[in-house]
């Protein structure tokens, strides 16, 4: 498909309804950057683990959604769609209030020059909690407006106006979405109408497939690395291999007269080369000998030593009673220590981007999580306005928080801008390897001491961790001195047990020399493996059962009884059991709560040849609504998988100066043999509003394995990935 | 040099460098994008074809090896609108999430299920070894199943 003619189209349309809706874009533009406290309640949010509130246009229905002639309704998402399900979540809950039969709504991406623009990013699970009122408000608001036009057409009260599948009917004539549409020269956007009824949505809460499950089973060219311009050359970019390189200078005579070679592009700070095929650009892209300043050769032990609890600053996250003069005892302290590994995204697509920049105006086609700040740093960088840059997403082919940074898309325009033709310009496996914002890796201390009833009377989790949040461009340096703490890192790291009597969290922030970032989960992965590995061994040396150890141990609010829920429903699905089971088996258990979503599982694993085999999960969760049950689910037995991947598999290293494995293998990840032969996943909705699912069901699931090894073998696998002696 | 071969049911001639990987040859010359990129080092699956039937990983296989050769893709396995009982099985699981690595997991299960109409679990371990970052392989499991039960029907 050409997409340039795609777009043009679409363009074109797009405008002419803007401006029939007579929408004040420059208005609309500057929600995202300039409403700051906004924004700043946003990250307060998730930080706090609420609900983050969506950043951007709720107000006007015209951007949102295009009716066309023939009665589709284009919803254009301002959240893209990387495997979640958002779009799907959306077109349910905007059919429900449009009064259309889902099939009638197509969910794009929106682009930039529409105007619909996320002012944050996607990303932390709140894509369907955060839209979940402004979008059924946004939609009611489109229904009426079409019924007062349709009113104004037929010379009818609208009052007398009934409303089915997109179809307006008064008593003898009907219209049409579509054909009312046809008539509107200008929008009046009348106040937000009271919402249905929950109970009464048609597809609210229904499992119906996935909205883009068609185009992903034939094979649909829908993502970034599918773009395509007409007339488009090829780019490659020298990246470096040794952590903290920087270009100083590079040799490109090799490269220059190579066959397909269209054009050298050198910049500030990086070469680039241009060509007709993506073999030329590669193979001149071998041919560059670039010099690098490289002032350290790193070592993982060097890592190792900086990532420690007691080194960098420490920030007080948690505390209640007095823990730390408890803990500080002489006797009667338990203690232990956990560790977990850098970790790859490892997403399937490359990072990359398609652009066009002609003298004033770029186009950039592009998998992002942040479509906002990719325009504001392609227009930095050409010295253009934001208005003269285009950012059309993508489908993403994963984000898990890769996504958050897209440098390269400014790469691929200054090389559409040398050559004045779009490039296409993506990584290759080897530079996503090392050019990863990683999950940092951490270091845990964690200490307790029972009382004399065997339930816990002091508590300390202690987290060692590189940066997450403020390793990334979307949140400013201004974060920084407001809270200090890396709020990324320190995610799941309190602790959920608030009838302990004396209990306190540290986060020590260190800065390290490679990019660390938001994986999907944050902080949540690690800490609750170290948390929760921690409550088994308190529950084992108090000789309770973990399952009651815990229950016995959870506050009677809100967030405490939803957490209890969860804990009992999984350990009654399960049939929970402590101890080897008479086939062999052991079951085991954590729970967490992240983003006011509480996950408890209880996982049976088995040893085969000395490897951990995990035979079944058992996931519960309460999630609040679930939009679309079949999605939560999905969410639920990806996630699952990916955690055991990264607790059981996967693990970067630093060698002679360089991140390594570089290739998929190498670098190991969970594959079918060993994704667990049953999931099942039990929904509880504890609220009547949707919350976060794409992440919290990471949170238990390395602990709870690594509880049942204990159980199996005896051995307490303290560290990430788990690996029997 | 020029090439030749058969692409979904239709002879194709193309220009190309003979070492270029034929999947820059599939996505690139002839603009069928199902087939993915994902590592270039046949490390992920995820620009699987099928090479006279046998599930081949394109981004390792030099364009000059597949002259005269029977080359089908994604875009080759559904007959006219009737999905390929693979593509049937995914949709019905509701498989894909983010949808990259989709394609070259159903060819890798189409070319099993050509040498296996019934695969056991174990069956399936041993022989779909591609890689899903969004962790799909458990609606996979289920889905490759169902594929082989639909074939065993239409059949
Ligand atoms: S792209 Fe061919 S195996 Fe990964
Ligand atoms: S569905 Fe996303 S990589 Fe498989």
């Amino acid at each position: 498909m050409d997409h340039s003619a795609e777009q043009d189209k679409k363009g074109k349309s797009r405008r002419g309804f803007l401006v029939k809706a007579a929408v004040g874009v420059g208005v609309l533009l500057g929600t995202g950057y300039l409403t700051r406290p906004v924004w700043r309640r946003s990250i307060a949010g998730m930080v706090n683990t609420a609900d983050a509130p969506y950043v951007g246009d709720t107000k006007t229905p015209p951007l949102w959604f295009e009716v066309t002639a023939d009665n589709e309704i284009i919803l254009r998402s301002p959240k893209v769609e990387m495997g979640q399900g958002t779009f799907t979540g959306l077109a349910q809950i905007a059919a429900d209030e449009l009064e259309v039969a889902i099939g009638r709504i197509k969910v794009v991406h929106a682009s930039t020059a529409s105007g619909n623009i996320d002012g944050f990013s996607t990303g932390g699970s709140t894509s369907i909690s955060s839209l979940w009122m402004p979008l059924r408000e946004l939609a009611a608001t489109m229904r009426e407006m079409l019924k007062n036009e349709a009113a104004n057409i037929l010379g009818v009260d609208v009052a007398a106006l009934s409303v089915a599948d997109g179809v307006i009917t008064a008593s003898e004539r009907s219209l049409t979405y579509g054909e009312v549409v046809k008539e509107v020269k200008e929008w009046d956007i009348p106040a937000v109408p009271p919402l249905k009824d929950v109970s009464t949505y048609r597809y609210v809460g229904q499992p119906i497939p996935r909205v883009d499950l068609k185009d992903k089973v034939i094979g649909a060219p829908i993502f970034g690395m599918d773009a395509v311009l007409s007339d488009m050359l090829y780019g490659a970019v020298v990246r470096p291999t040794a952590i903290g390189s920087k270009y100083v200078s590079a040799d490109t005579s090799r490269a220059e007269g190579m066959p397909g070679v269209v054009k050298v592009v050198k910049e500030k700070d990086f070469v680039g080369v241009v060509a007709t095929s993506q073999m030329a650009a590669d193979n001149a892209k071998k041919a560059i000998d670039v010099t690098w300043d490289i002032p350290k050769t790193w070592e993982l032990s060097d890592i190792e030593a900086m990532i420690q609890v007691g080194q960098g600053t420490p920030y007080v996250i948690q505390k209640e009673g007095r823990a730390a003069s408890i803990l500080a005892a002489e006797e009667g302290i338990i203690t232990a220590e956990y560790k977990s590994p850098i970790g790859a995204h490892a997403q399937m697509e490359p990072n990359g981007a398609v652009a066009h920049v002609t003298a004033d105006q770029a186009t950039v086609l592009i998998s992002t999580q942040v479509v906002g700040l990719t325009r504001k740093e392609v227009a930095d960088r050409l010295g253009f306005d934001q208005e003269q840059v285009n950012i059309q997403p993508t489908y993403l082919g994963g984000g898990f928080g890769r996504r958050l940074h897209t440098p390269h898309a400014i790469q691929a325009a200054l090389m559409s801008r040398a050559v004045g033709k779009p490039v296409k310009y993506f990584f290759d496996r080897k530079e996503e390897f090392q050019n990863d914002t990683f999950r940092p890796p951490t270091h845990h201390v964690l200490k307790a001491k029972l009382g004399a009833d065997g339930l816990i009377e002091a508590m300390e989790h202690n987290v060692s961790s590189g940066d997450v949040m403020f390793g990334s461009p979307i949140l400013p340096g201004i974060l920084e001195p407001i809270v200090g703490a890396d709020v990324g890192a320190w995610r799941g790291g309190m602790i959920q047990y608030g009838k302990i009597p004396h209990y306190r969290a540290v986060s020590w922030r260190v800065k390290l020399p490679f990019a660390t970032s938001w994986w999907r989960s944050l902080g949540l992965l690690a800490n609750t493996f170290a948390i929760e590995s921690f409550m088994d061994e308190l529950a084992i040396q108090a000789g309770k059962d973990p399952v009651q150890f815990r229950l016995d141990q959870i506050q009677d609010d809100p967030a405490g009884r939803r957490l209890q829920a969860v804990i009992t429903a999984a350990a009654t699905r399960a049939n929970w059991q402590d101890g080897v089971l008479p086939n062999g088996r052991a079951m085991g258990f954590a729970a967490s709560t992240d983003a006011n979503t509480p996950v408890a599982q209880v996982v049976e694993v088995a040893i085969v040849d000395n490897e951990i085999k995990v035979l079944k999960v058992t996931c519960a969760i309460d999630p609040g609504l679930a939009v679309n049950p079949d999605q939560v689910r999905s969410q639920c037995e990806g996630a699952i998988i990916m955690g055991m991947s990264a607790g059981m598999f996967e693990k970067m290293i630093v060698r002679n100066g360089e991140l390594q494995p570089t290739i998929y293998g190498p670098y190991q990840m969970a594959l079918m043999r060993d994704a667990p032969r049953e999931i099942d996943v039990v929904l509880l909705a504890g609220t009547d509003a949707p919350g976060a699912v794409g992440e919290p069901p990471l949170g238990p699931i390395v602990a709870a394995i690594a509880n049942a090894v204990f159980r199996l073998t005896g051995q307490r696998l303290r560290e990430m990935p788990l690996t029997l002696v | 040099m020029k090439i030749t071969f058969q692409i979904n049911g239709t002879a194709q001639t193309v220009e190309t460098d003979e070492n270029t990987p034929l999947l820059w040859v599939i996505r690139d010359l002839l603009d069928l994008k199902g087939t993915k990129f994902g590592c270039g080092k046949a490390a992920c699956g995820a620009c699987t074809i099928h090479v006279n039937g046998e599930a081949v990983r394109s981004c390792s296989y030099a364009a000059n090896l597949a002259a005269g050769q029977n080359i089908t893709t994604i875009e080759g396995l559904a007959v006219g609108d009737e999905l390929h009982p693979v593509q049937q099985a995914w949709l019905e699981e509701i498989v894909p999430q983010c949808g990259y690595c989709q394609p070259g997991f159903m060819m890798a299960t189409a070319a099993l299920l050509e040498k296996i109409p019934n695969p056991t679990d174990d069956d399936i371990d041993a022989n779909i070894v591609n890689v899903c970052r969004c962790a799909t392989y458990y609606r996979m499991r289920k889905a490759i199943h169902r594929a082989a039960a639909i074939k065993s029907v239409n059949q």
